[in-house]
């Protein structure tokens, strides 16, 4: 606290340069993309790099319209908000990685192209994203799987051969820390509460825990990517640590469940859904595809 | 419409049978504490307060006060403050509490010229 009062003093303003242009409330926003080389480096495989930023875009975006799915509905005014911004930042991600996508691939369509005019078979989104929460205690157990493997995979992703994927993992490692957090302090809450909040946050990691292993199947399109994609299995080390100390700490026990099956060896990133998935693409399309000639 | 259908109060028609004239007592949520929020958009700046919040504890008010009172770009730090800890002065003693400053123009340093480039002045 010393440090921030002593920050105080106008001596200490007067002295600091002046690249800070926040002298007003809400200016001095940035483009996560500004001054970033956006051709596609040579060497780099570009229709798997498109196919990756599509992973990565349908994680955030399927995720992100989950979450926005508890505005209105959150037990407080204050954790709507909370929950609003985390998918708001989740969109933000899957924005730029579609837009990418597009870029890379060669066609040229846009984020809205993607998100709104594939069927369900293209999108490339794990499974774990696709169920519809069934209370407040789920909604945060996935969220904490989910963020703590974002983050280890944007971490890595930060060093990048691609620019803009290292530029979008920089702006993403920051949000993503943030939703972690927000996670686990809720987890931690509920997990070390009463009686009834700890039967509900173990129950809740029991219903998500069977979508985990997937997360860290190495796939094809990583494995073409040298330099430019983790693979995916160098992950879960990282994870696993994060996950157990938030368990331990919560007073909950790590889910000893069967991991949901592929079918002949495809899960979600090769196109292969859940049945909640139809539901939540058909809810996040209808405007679009209803008022085709509509701008937003 | 019927006659036991009335527009009292202007909320429109309301039915006036059947309707529980005492009200039922209710298990009342007993609400998080109210925080206050201060927030400072840049180094050298003060702390103003922005508005409350509920919270269960201070470190859940902190963090809902980034999400709520932050989402524009607005803050580099951010105090909470317990509502129930602040003391406020009362309207009842304006007049011995503000009224004495209000003619002694002496006391504020408007007869120095300030040099254009010092901010927040």
């Amino acid at each position: 606290m010393s440090d921030s009062l002593e920050d105080d003093f106008a001596a200490h303003a007067l002295a600091e340069d002046t690249e800070d242009h926040r002298w007003a409330f809400g200016t001095g926003f940035t483009d996560a993309l500004e001054g970033v080389d956006t051709r596609v480096p040579d060497g780099v495989d570009a229709q798997a790099l498109a196919a990756y930023c599509l992973m990565l875009g349908d994680d955030a975006l399927i995720l992100s319209h989950r979450l926005q799915q508890w505005v209105t509905r959150a037990p407080e005014l204050e954790e709507e908000t909370a929950i609003a911004n985390i998918a708001l930042d989740l969109l933000g991600q899957a924005r730029m990685l579609l837009a990418r996508a597009g870029k890379a691939d060669g066609t040229g369509r846009d984020e809205d192209q993607f998100a709104f005019w594939r069927e369900a078979k293209e999108f490339r989104n794990v499974r774990l994203v696709e169920r519809a929460d069934g209370d407040f205690a789920e909604m945060l157990a996935r969220l904490l799987v989910f963020s703590a493997w974002r983050l280890a995979q944007f971490d890595a992703l930060r060093s990048s051969k691609d620019p803009v994927l290292s530029a979008i993992a920089a702006k993403g490692v920051k949000e993503l820390t943030y939703h972690r957090d927000y996670a686990a302090r809720w987890v931690v809450r509920l997990g070390d509460g009463t009686a009834e909040s700890h039967r509900r946050m173990q129950a809740a990691f029991q219903t998500v825990w069977p979508l985990v292993d997937e997360l860290f199947l190495t796939h094809r399109v990583e494995a073409a990517l040298p330099q430019v994609a983790p693979d995916a299995s160098t992950l879960r080390s990282e994870v696993d640590v994060i996950l157990d100390t938030v368990l331990a700490t919560a007073t909950l026990d790590r889910p000893e469940v069967p991991p949901l099956a592929g079918v002949g060896s495809r899960y979600g990133r090769d196109g292969l859904h859940t049945e909640a998935f139809g539901y939540v693409l058909a809810e996040m399309q209808s405007v679009a595809r209803a008022h085709t000639d509509a701008t937003w | 419409m019927t006659a036991d259908l009335s527009a009292e109060g202007g909320h429109g028609v309301v039915p006036l049978t059947g309707v529980p004239v005492i009200p039922e007592a209710v298990q009342v949520k007993r609400d998080w504490p109210l925080y206050e929020v201060f927030l400072r958009g840049k180094r050298g700046l003060n702390h103003v307060h922005v508005g409350s919040l509920h919270a269960a504890d201070p470190q859940m008010a902190l963090h809902h006060a980034r999400d709520l009172y932050t989402r524009r770009n607005e803050g580099v730090s951010i105090w909470v403050v317990p509502a129930a800890d602040i003391t406020a002065s009362s309207p009842d003693e304006k007049d011995p509490f503000f009224a004495p400053s209000g003619d002694k123009v002496y006391r504020h340093p408007t007869f120095y010229d300030i040099p254009d480039d010092v901010p927040h002045m």
